[in-house]
């Protein structure tokens, strides 16, 4: 099979989808290529899902332009595709001397970056807004405008967008080969070549070796391997905001977040590792984590924990974003892209498109009008089926309860089989609709969602959970 | 029907059964919803003999078992309504189900939370590593293949050594999976001594005694589990694709805890008195989400003393009345006791009460400020098992004197 497009796009994370769809919507024919079964099957399931206001990013940089612009870009979009987005607000909170120390500078770096609406507040003020931090805040810097957003939701819908309008997505499709000459690009993947007059790489934790294919060594990856522990939605109600340590050289530390679906975030930890693969959690990681969380906020460690997981940021030798046009190899290259990635993927998505028309590159169609997909409420905030009448009414399924923890409906879950994204195995599922995803892990629902699943789908069940592949 | 209306929460044995004894004592209408689209709770799917030895006298299968209470229920009067959840639970006693047939809201006089219990997941246990499929609890191991028939896998580690481990073994035997090692962190198995036995020699299936699991491996699906002896240190990897984690029971205490009940013990269960009675006015608790790891039998004969309870408050006039006596603290090694609240001129029948630690010829005692009120002699105490004890241990107790503490001595 050969595909010939405007575009290749390596990478089909938040950014990849994200650069997918604005070149499409440009008028661009585009390819998408993800060696994993799914969109956002990487760093981009596994991050702490916030909206950063890039407050505290490096003034002058590449990712202070465009984490601040993205997130304008970021919440109109989640607003316009129904995607679960709460602006709980951060509070950075100083546990000691050095910390209140730093507070000041930070407020200074906030408006460097041109975010004026942090302010900083007392021991009583910081007590007041979060009454179950443990002892000891001394005292904080208030950044109202930090979000948190469900981010695989993010992801789907720009892919879906892109795939709606045309680009084609090529998944379980890793590059084996790579021919560059001067009229463009011939990409190997199994059981087929994609032809691209332009090649994006938005290859995350691989695109140091994809930029080597073509000759670059900008930068080296070293996977930095983030633990989070997500707590029970019983925990939800002891903690408002974001609450953002002061950050330190290697990592903004370990922070206690809400999240969108309504549970407790805890992490990340900061691990440099040489397996790029590696997204085991390890009983250090836990321990380190419920230390910390056991200081922040006391009572989170006596709620039931839902789920650990452990993500990959794709962190290089810089400190800023890489990204880099090479005209005469009709390429650009999207690198380091860290854990602000998620809010810049709109900016960058725009940025890219700006240094490939500036390349030269032009397309082979004309722009092409935005059809934003409206994703399934998935939000605590929102209203779900199970809480919405004129919906039972008009399909029952709506109204029968499959995933009791996560408040997940038979219907929901067919939907996310038909919808326009394939799902290939449970994973998939679970971050299309949320089942499984709750305090019992699939304890109650497991067997008749793979049933479903199976039944939806055509799949044997045996390949959805992993006995025959 | 016209009557003083009840919501029951939860078609399991305790549900169904307080069901049927509040419609036997004239209470109605009383409507039980379940999540579930079939009734019966948890016996549902565990295929195997034992059943309705304690409550009904007779012996059944699980399956048989959940039909049967289910016919109970209903014979007498009661509504049920399956594929229905609770989705609000208001300060004003209020409650929205929903369901296929629409979202409702109820005003009952009385609710009577029996929403069971569940084992802990891998990751409530924080065992780390990747997150393979292949992960199992004993419940879900059950509705995989008794409710589902889908297929488990080849090889399985068992991490559990209790009465409910024993079962698992067998289930995954019936699905044609070898269990090539259980586990338990304890010094010895915690179930009856045949049971171990036959596993072991029969089926030969090897127990790891005063073992930890430190990590499981597998990309997609499960492929080993290492395992560290607590006494060495040593670490070994087990060669499995499906691991259950069996026992470590928790209630399922989302609505009770949304309801505002007062909630103690290590899983955060209702403080509730012997007759379901609660912390909060209309509100009562039975079955294992009080009293959670305990049989089928138990759950249905505390649903039946709910239901009475109830149905008897209900007649005088007294619904509102919550759980009030004394309370019942535990010191370790001993880990709970229910009820939590009892009174000393009407103590229940027995207390339950588990321990952490295996013992012989030991005594629980209880104290009230210090001051001895009772002991009971108990001739071996084993971990994830309950013990029986008089409630007559705390009748001495004075009534306005406080606490009262149990130990093991």
């Amino acid at each position: 099979m050969v595909t010939g497009v405007d575009v290749a796009v390596i990478g089909a994370g938040v950014v990849g989808c994200a650069v997918a769809r604005q070149l499409t919507l440009a008028g661009a024919s585009v390819a998408l290529l993800d060696r994993a079964t799914d969109v956002g099957d990487g760093t981009s399931k596994a991050n702490t899902a916030i909206l950063h206001t890039g407050f505290d990013t490096e003034p002058g940089s590449l990712e202070s332009v465009l984490v601040s612009e993205g997130h304008g870009l970021l919440t109109a979009y989640a607003a316009s595709a129904g995607i679960a987005l709460e602006r709980t607000g951060a509070l950075l909170v100083a546990w000691d001397d050095e910390q209140e120390a730093a507070l000041p500078g930070l407020l200074a770096k906030a408006e460097a970056n041109g975010y004026g609406a942090a302010t900083l507040v007392d021991a009583t003020e910081v007590r007041a807004r979060e009454p179950h931090l443990g002892p000891g805040a001394r005292a904080g810097l208030s950044v109202p405008d930090e979000s948190v957003v469900d981010p695989w939701s993010v992801t789907l819908a720009l892919a879906t967008e892109a795939v709606g309008g045309g680009a084609r997505l090529l998944l379980s499709a890793p590059v084996t080969s790579m021919v560059t000459a001067t009229e463009g690009h011939e990409l190997s993947v199994p059981g087929g070549v994609v032809r691209s007059r332009w090649l994006v790489n938005a290859a995350g934790l691989g695109a140091d070796r994809i930029d080597a294919l073509l000759g670059h060594h900008d930068f080296t990856v070293t996977p930095r391997r983030g633990q989070l522990i997500v707590f029970d939605k019983l925990a939800r109600r002891l903690v408002g905001h974001i609450l953002l340590p002061v950050p330190t050289a290697r990592t903004k530390g370990v922070l206690v977040s809400p999240t969108a679906w309504g549970n407790v975030l805890l992490g990340p930890t900061a691990e440099d590792l040489e397996d790029r693969t590696d997204t085991a959690s390890t009983a250090a990681g836990i321990d380190a984590l419920l230390a910390a969380g056991a200081r922040i906020l006391p009572d989170l460690v006596d709620e039931e924990v839902t789920a650990v997981y452990a993500g990959l940021r794709a962190a290089t030798e810089h400190r800023d974003y890489q990204v880099r046009v090479h005209p005469d190899q009709r390429y650009v290259t999207v690198g380091g892209i860290r854990s602000t990635g998620l809010t810049a993927s709109l900016a960058l998505a725009a940025h890219v498109t700006d240094l490939l028309m500036g390349a030269g590159a032009s397309w082979s169609g004309p722009p092409r009008p935005t059809r934003v997909p409206i994703r399934p409420p998935l939000g605590e905030s929102q209203l779900r089926p199970l809480q919405d009448p004129a919906r039972i009414a008009d399909d029952p399924t709506y109204g029968t309860p499959l995933c009791h923890c996560e408040q997940v409906s038979v219907g929901e879950v067919r939907d996310a089989c038909r919808g326009p994204l394939a799902v290939a195995d449970l994973g998939a599922v679970r971050r299309r609709t949320r089942v499984m995803n709750g305090r019992c892990q699939g304890n109650w629902c497991g067997a008749a969602v793979v049933a479903l699943v199976a039944a939806e789908t055509g799949r044997d069940p045996d390949e959805l959970t992993g006995l025959s592949r | 029907m016209t009557g003083t209306p009840v919501l029951v929460v939860g078609a399991g044995p305790a549900g169904l059964t307080a069901a049927r004894e509040l419609r036997l004592r004239g209470v109605g209408p009383v409507l039980v919803v379940d999540r579930e689209s079939v009734p019966g709770g948890v016996p549902r799917h565990c295929d195997h003999a034992g059943f309705g030895l304690q409550d009904l006298h007779r012996p059944m299968s699980g399956p048989a078992y959940a039909r049967h209470l289910t016919r109970r229920a209903t014979e007498v009067g009661a509504d049920l309504r399956v594929s229905t959840t609770v989705t609000g639970v208001a300060d004003d006693g209020s409650v929205t189900l929903t369901g296929p047939g629409g979202v409702e809201v109820v005003r009952p006089a009385a609710v009577l939370l029996a929403t069971g219990a569940r084992e802990r997941p891998r990751a409530a246990r924080l065992v780390p590593g990747d997150r393979p499929a292949g992960v199992f609890t004993t419940g879900q191991l059950q509705q995989w293949t008794v409710l589902e028939h889908l297929n488990v896998g080849r090889h399985a580690v068992v991490v559990g050594a209790e009465h409910v481990s024993y079962s698992a073994v067998l289930t995954l035997r019936s699905a044609g999976v070898r269990t090539v090692a259980m586990t338990t962190t304890l010094p010895h198995h915690q179930t009856v001594g045949a049971f171990a036995s036959v596993t072991r020699f029969g089926l030969r299936v090897p127990l790891r005694t005063s073992t930890r699991v430190v990590a499981l491996h597998g990309r997609g699906r499960l492929e080993g589990i290492d395992v560290e002896d607590l006494a060495t240190g040593r670490v070994e990897r087990l060669a499995a694709d499906t691991v259950v984690f069996t026992g470590d029971w928790v209630p399922d205490n989302v609505l009770a805890r949304r309801s505002g009940l007062v909630v103690v013990g290590p899983g955060l269960g209702p403080r509730t008195d012997g007759g379901g009675r609660t912390s909060r006015p209309g509100v009562r608790a039975a079955g294992n989400l009080v009293h959670p790891g305990e049989t089928a039998g138990l759950a249905a004969l505390g649903g039946r003393r709910a239901g009475r309870g109830l149905a008897d408050d209900l007649a005088v006039g007294a619904v509102d009345r919550t759980a009030v006596g004394l309370g019942l603290v535990v010191t370790p090694p001993l880990a709970s006791v229910v009820p939590v609240v009892v009174d000393p001129a009407d103590p229940p029948r027995r207390l339950l009460v588990r321990t952490s630690a295996f013992s012989r010829l030991t005594r629980v005692v209880a104290r009230q400020g210090g001051r001895p009120v009772g002991a009971h002699g108990l001739r071996h105490s084993v971990p994830n098992r309950s013990l029986g004890v008089p409630g007559t241990l705390v009748a001495a107790a004075d009534p306005e004197g406080g606490a009262v503490e149990l130990s093991l001595e």
